[in-house]
C-alpha cells in the first residue's frame, strides 16, 4: 500500500465513522456475505469502532466453509482410488471431513496436490498421462470462470484423464435461501466484491426488489468497507432499499460478460446442498452435458457414505448468522485452527477462524 | 476463496498471457477472461486469471467522493465553531 493511501485512510477513517455515527438509526444488523470481508473487518476492528446497537454478522461467503462434509468425504474417497491423482486449492487441505482430511490423507501417502490456479490442474493431467487427475473443484462466481476455462483448455488438449469433482456453488440463490427462512433479522447487506466483479448488480436486485432491504457491493479495504456501511446508513435515512455499487473501481453494473459467457458455456445450475442451510434450488454448478465425459461423479463410482457434519460444532447455525462463534460449546477449546473441528474454524476466511484469531474484534 | 490480488501489466505475449508485478513479485497469468488490457494498466487477478480491469477512472471517482466526505467534515466543524 502506498504512503499517502495509508495516511488518507488515518485522515479520512475517522471521519468516516463520524458520518456513520450521524446517520445510524441502531439497532441494525448488517450481514457481509463475503468471508473475505469478514477478514477485512476483524483485521482492520472496524466491529469495535462502529456505533453501539450497529452489528456487522458473518454470512454464508466462505465456500470451504459451507461445503458439507460429506463432499470432502466423497473427494478423499476418490484419492484413495489406484492410480487417481487429487488435485485442489489450499484452502480446502486442513477442511475435515467426517473422519480426515486431505492433508491427514496426503501424509498417510495419498497423491493429494495443491494448485493456485485450476491451469495447473490441467498441466498436471498432461504431464501425468499415466494417471487419472481429479481436481476437487470449489469455489463461488468468482472462481468458476476460471474452473471453466481449464475444462475448455482441457478438452483442447485432447486429455482424457482430466475430471472435475464440481463442488462449485452460487451466491445470490443462498442470499434468498437464507431472506426466506426469515430466521434472521438482517437490516442490510454488505454484498461481496469480487463474486459482484462477475455477475454484476442484477443479481441481487430481488434483494430490494423482494425483500425490502438494502445492498451495497462492497470493497475490501477499511475504507471501502466504512464507506459501504456509510452507504447502507444514508439508504436506510432516505427510505430507500436498492443495490448500489461502492467498488466502482472493479466491479460494472453488467459484470464481466465474458467470464458469465464461458461459465454458461460449461456449466449449468444444479440442485446443491450448503452446510447449514440445506438444499438450495439451482445453487450449485455441474458440467454440462457436452462436457459430461470429465465428471468425476460420473465416471467414477465413489465408494463413500453420506454422512451427518460433525456433532455439537454449530458451523451451520454460524453460517446463516443465527449464532455468532463464541455461542459454540466447541469453539476454543476441542475446536481450534491448530485441531478444527469445522469449516469455519479452519477456513482463513471462516467468521470462527476470525474470531479466534482477533478476538470477536473486541 | 474469492481474494482477488490487483497487479500492474508489465507485458502480454501472444498466447494471451501476462506478465504481472504485485508489487515486486511477478507472475504469469492469464488474460483469457479480460482480453481488453494493456501494459501499464491494473487489474484484478484471482486464481491466475486476470478478472477485471481496475479503472482509474473509477479510482480517482471514489477518492474523489472521499474528499468530498472531508470537505463536507471540515465545513461542518468550522460552522459548529
Amino acid at each position: 500500500m502506498n504512503p499517502r493511501k495509508r495516511a488518507d485512510e488515518g485522515k479520512l477513517a475517522p471521519i468516516l465513522l463520524r458520518e456513520i455515527s450521524g446517520l445510524a438509526d441502531p439497532p441494525l444488523r448488517f450481514m457481509e456475505v463475503c468471508g473475505t470481508h469478514t477478514m477485512s473487518i476483524f483485521c482492520s476492528g472496524i466491529r469495535s469502532l462502529l456505533p453501539e446497537g450497529i452489528e456487522l454478522i458473518s454470512g454464508p461467503g466462505c465456500p470451504v466453509c459451507v461445503t458439507p462434509a460429506g463432499e470432502i468425504d466423497r473427494a478423499i474417497a476418490l484419492s484413495q482410488l489406484d492410480g487417481v491423482t487429487l488435485v485442489t486449492f489450499g484452502d480446502l487441505m486442513w477442511v475435515p471431513g467426517s473422519s480426515t482430511s486431505f492433508h491427514q490423507e496426503k501424509a498417510m501417502g495419498g497423491d493429494i496436490r495443491v494448485v493456485l490456479s485450476p491451469l495447473d490442474a490441467v498441466e498436471i493431467a498432461q504431464e501425468e498421462h499415466g494417471r487419472k487427475v481429479i481436481f476437487f473443484a470449489v469455489g463461488f462466481e468468482t472462481t468458476s470462470p476460471a474452473i471453466a476455462v481449464a475444462v475448455k483448455e482441457a478438452r483442447r488438449r485432447g486429455l482424457v484423464n482430466f475430471y472435475l469433482l464440481s463442488s462449485q456453488r452460487l451466491i445470490p440463490p443462498a442470499m434468498r435461501a437464507l431472506l426466506s427462512t426469515g430466521r434472521v433479522r438482517i437490516d442490510g447487506f454488505i454484498l461481496p466484491g469480487h463474486v459482484s466483479v462477475i455477475i454484476g448488480r442484477g443479481p441481487y436486485l430481488f434483494i430490494a426488489r423482494e425483500f425490502g432491504l438494502p445492498g451495497v457491493i462492497t470493497g475490501f479495504e477499511a475504507l471501502d468497507i466504512l464507506e459501504g456501511i456509510y452507504m447502507l446508513l444514508r439508504q436506510r435515512r432516505e427510505g430507500r432499499a436498492e443495490i448500489e455499487i461502492q467498488y466502482r473501481r472493479a466491479v460494472k453494473e453488467e459484470g464481466n460478460q465474458r467470464a458469465l459467457e464461458v461459465m454458461g458455456e460449461v456449466f449449468e445450475p444444479v440442485d446443491a446442498r450448503w452446510r447449514g442451510l440445506g438444499l438450495i434450488p439451482e445453487s450449485g454448478l455441474i458440467l454440462r452435458e457436452e462436457f459430461a465425459g470429465m465428471d468425476a461423479s460420473r465416471a467414477f463410482v465413489i465408494p463413500c457414505e453420506d454422512k451427518a457434519d460433525p456433532p455439537g460444532c454449530l458451523c451451520g447455525e454460524i453460517l446463516q448468522g443465527l449464532k455468532s462463534p463464541p455461542d459454540c460449546p466447541l469453539f476454543g477449546k476441542r475446536c481450534t485452527p491448530e485441531d478444527p473441528v469445522g469449516p469455519c474454524m479452519v477456513s482463513s476466511e471462516g467468521s470462527c477462524a476470525a474470531y479466534y484469531k482477533y478476538g470477536g474484534g473486541q | 476463496m474469492c481474494l482477488g490480488i490487483p497487479g500492474k501489466i508489465v507485458s502480454i505475449s501472444e498466447d494471451h498471457l501476462a506478465e504481472v508485478d504485485f508489487g515486486g513479485v511477478r507472475r504469469e497469468v492469464s488474460l483469457l477472461l479480460c482480453p481488453e488490457v494493456e501494459v501499464g494498466g491494473y487489474v484484478l487477478v484471482h486464481v491466475g486469471f486476470a478478472i477485471q480491469r481496475l479503472e482509474k477512472g473509477e479510482a480517482l471517482e471514489t477518492l474523489k467522493l472521499f474528499k468530498e466526505i472531508e470537505e463536507s467534515y471540515l465545513e461542518s466543524t468550522q460552522e459548529g465553531g
